[in-house]
């Protein structure tokens, strides 16, 4: 297929329940700027989805970051979001822009979104990329784990836009500043008018205060698995955690079990970090876990199973008991 | 009555992945096992029938002939009727052509559907794509992170979904593909009668004609999106194992924390 789709780099500035930017569009314009580079500089456009009288709210958020222009809807019915109504409008400002690469945050929404929009514009869609990178052809090459994190694959896309999912905290931020002027363009909703949104949402209580918890910005993350066998093996870790400053987690059978939050479940079905410090404690290392962590700057690993595959990633293994461990440990002078 | 497509998927056991010398990933001899989100997915199904009664399951895979295997056990568990798609021009498939396949599948087969039903993810590939591609293109409301529902009638369903930061409430009407987490519940057992009707059953078997789908529409040639390179994953730390005493793990742990030097003192 020929390429008429030349008009740079999309970008989903998704906004939080509490209506700020998302930090994984942060991330997802920092590797915008590399992928921009290596094309020679193209274009970087935003799309937002805002409630009556908040644009001017954001606009501030978007300066000196390098967005050449930003899309934004504003309609009252998309102050919540709604799968229907918000890939209808999106689909259709692709179909008019023609960006050749659209990259969207891997988050509950962003994985809800994204394969509705590649779907209907019969393109490809690469989830949860942790590389995304320019080929000698110019095309995106994404690269992303598959098999439960053991394999990688890096795949390229035939049609335009190429699109791609990226998890948060994937990709780093630096603070750069962009010096570029950006343009805020306000697109039509009347297309919606003829739409139904089937899907009412009664009612929606946060679980935790932030959608970007303290786990995103954490230098030092204590996780329990299994080996941590019930409440009170959370509890110590609590405990161990506030002594350190650290920030807890989990793994999906912890979670599974009822032993912490979906929040705070770390791997291929819930968080990606990339702390400091990442002290795993009674977790075996799972290869659904790991991909969610291995990119800890350092990691300790505290387990009773000398043979468990967690000690086959981190930096300090320590082979002991948590229950016997730690206690002590709360007991040192600091 | 209420008719409900259940969608699933035969995927090679990712806790047991072997690797050649080459570093290719083995793929004989490895054992094929239902995606455990859609075990999920099959429960929340034969829940809703539980509770309406009225109610026809219909399950639809995509995937070669031994996944037969897979269909008669879910026939054996509650579910009515089954549908294996598969031809081999479906071969290599992304999540594109896969959910294209599927809902030309679903069109044919069960027209009239009111609910689709399908897991959240599937283990190995994880894209949690394949649902929200069938739900586009059969052009329906669409409701994923699901973890349970909470009423359901003829009508609508209320639905609990699970997401980063909270809970939500949400009510669909039909039709609507749901895509389903996990959810803590006791694993069915087949009854005799289960099993006889599953080995009765006729297991429908649809290919790329009778589903209308022209042969470049599919697998391969129908997929945006192809796989240029694949390796295997290596970590980068330094993995060093300590066998202490308890003491000594302790005074261990307690300098790698100090010398890291993130503490807020």
């Amino acid at each position: 297929m020929p390429n008429e789709n030349n008009s740079g780099i999309m970008l989903y500035a998704q906004l939080t329940h509490e209506n700020y930017i998302h930090t994984v569009f942060f991330e997802l314009l920092e590797k915008a700027h590399e992928l921009s580079q290596k094309l020679g500089g193209v274009e970087i456009s935003a799309v937002c989805f805002t409630s009556p009288d908040t644009i001017e709210g954001f606009k501030g958020a978007f300066q000196n970051m390098g967005v050449n222009k930003v899309y934004y809807f504003e309609d009252k019915r998309l102050e919540k979001y709604s799968t229907q109504y918000y890939s209808k409008l999106f689909t259709e400002l692709v179909k008019e822009v023609k960006p050749e690469i659209l990259l969207i945050g891997a988050t509950n929404q962003g994985r809800d979104l994204a394969p509705r929009i590649s779907s209907s514009l019969h393109t490809g869609l690469t989830a949860d990329c942790i590389e995304l990178d320019i080929n000698e052809k110019g095309q995106l090459a994404a690269t992303r784990p598959t098999f439960g994190g053991e394999l990688m694959a890096t795949i390229l896309c035939k049609n335009y836009p190429q699109m791609a999912t990226v998890r948060p905290n994937v990709f780093k931020v630096h603070s750069v500043d962009y010096h570029a002027d950006t343009e805020f363009i306000r697109k039509d909703t009347s297309i919606l008018n003829g739409l139904k949104n089937d899907v009412e949402i009664i009612e929606f209580k946060k679980t935790i205060e932030n959608e970007i918890n303290d786990l995103d910005n954490a230098d030092i993350v204590v996780a329990g698995g299994m080996g941590l066998k019930n409440e009170k093996g959370f509890e110590l870790l609590q405990k161990f955690a506030d002594k350190i400053g650290g920030s807890v987690a989990a793994t999906r059978p912890a979670v599974e079990n009822g032993l912490a939050p979906h929040s705070i479940q770390i791997g291929q079905t819930g968080k990606t970090v990339r702390p400091k410090v990442y002290i795993a404690c009674g977790i075996s290392g799972a290869i659904q876990h790991t991909v969610g962590m291995d990119k800890a700057e350092h990691i300790i690993a505290i387990n009773n199973d000398p043979d468990a595959p967690i000690f086959g990633i981190a930096d300090t293994g320590i082979v002991g008991d948590f229950f016997e461990i730690i206690p002590k440990y709360l007991e040192l002078q600091h | 009555m209420l008719k409900i497509a259940l969608c699933v998927k035969q995927v090679p056991d990712t806790t047991d992945i072997r690797w050649t010398e080459n570093n290719t990933i083995q793929r004989e001899g490895v054992e094929s096992v239902i995606n455990p989100y859609d075990v999920y997915a099959a429960e929340f199904a034969l829940k809703i029938k539980e509770q309406l009664k009225d109610v026809e399951i219909t399950v639809f895979t995509m995937g070669p002939n031994q996944a037969e295997d897979m269909l008669r056990k879910l026939l054996a568990i509650g579910c009515d009727k089954a549908v294996l798609i598969s031809d081999r021009k479906f071969a290599g498939a992304d999540t594109y052509a896969t959910g294209k396949t599927i809902s030309a599948a679903i069109k044919t087969e069960l027209p009239d559907f009111d609910l689709i039903v399908c897991g959240q993810f599937a283990v190995d590939g994880d894209t949690a794509q394949t649902g929200p591609c069938i739900a586009e293109f059969l052009n329906i409301s669409q409701v994923t992170y699901t973890q349970k529902f909470e009423k359901v009638d003829k009508k609508s369903i209320e639905l609990k979904r699970i997401l980063e930061n909270g809970i939500e409430r949400v009510k669909t009407t039909y039709p609507a593909l749901i895509c389903v987490l996990e959810d803590k519940f006791e694993p069915r057992r087949p009854t005799i009668n289960g099993i006889k009707f599953a080995s009765k059953q006729e297991i429908r078997v649809c290919d790329a004609q009778i589903i209308g789908l022209e042969p470049e529409q599919v697998g391969l040639k129908g997929s945006p999106t192809y796989v240029s390179r694949a390796f295997r994953n290596m970590s980068n730390h330094n993995a060093q194992k300590f066998e202490l005493s308890t003491e000594e793990s302790v005074k261990l742990l307690d300098e790698k924390i100090k010398s890291l030097e993130v503490k807020d003192a």
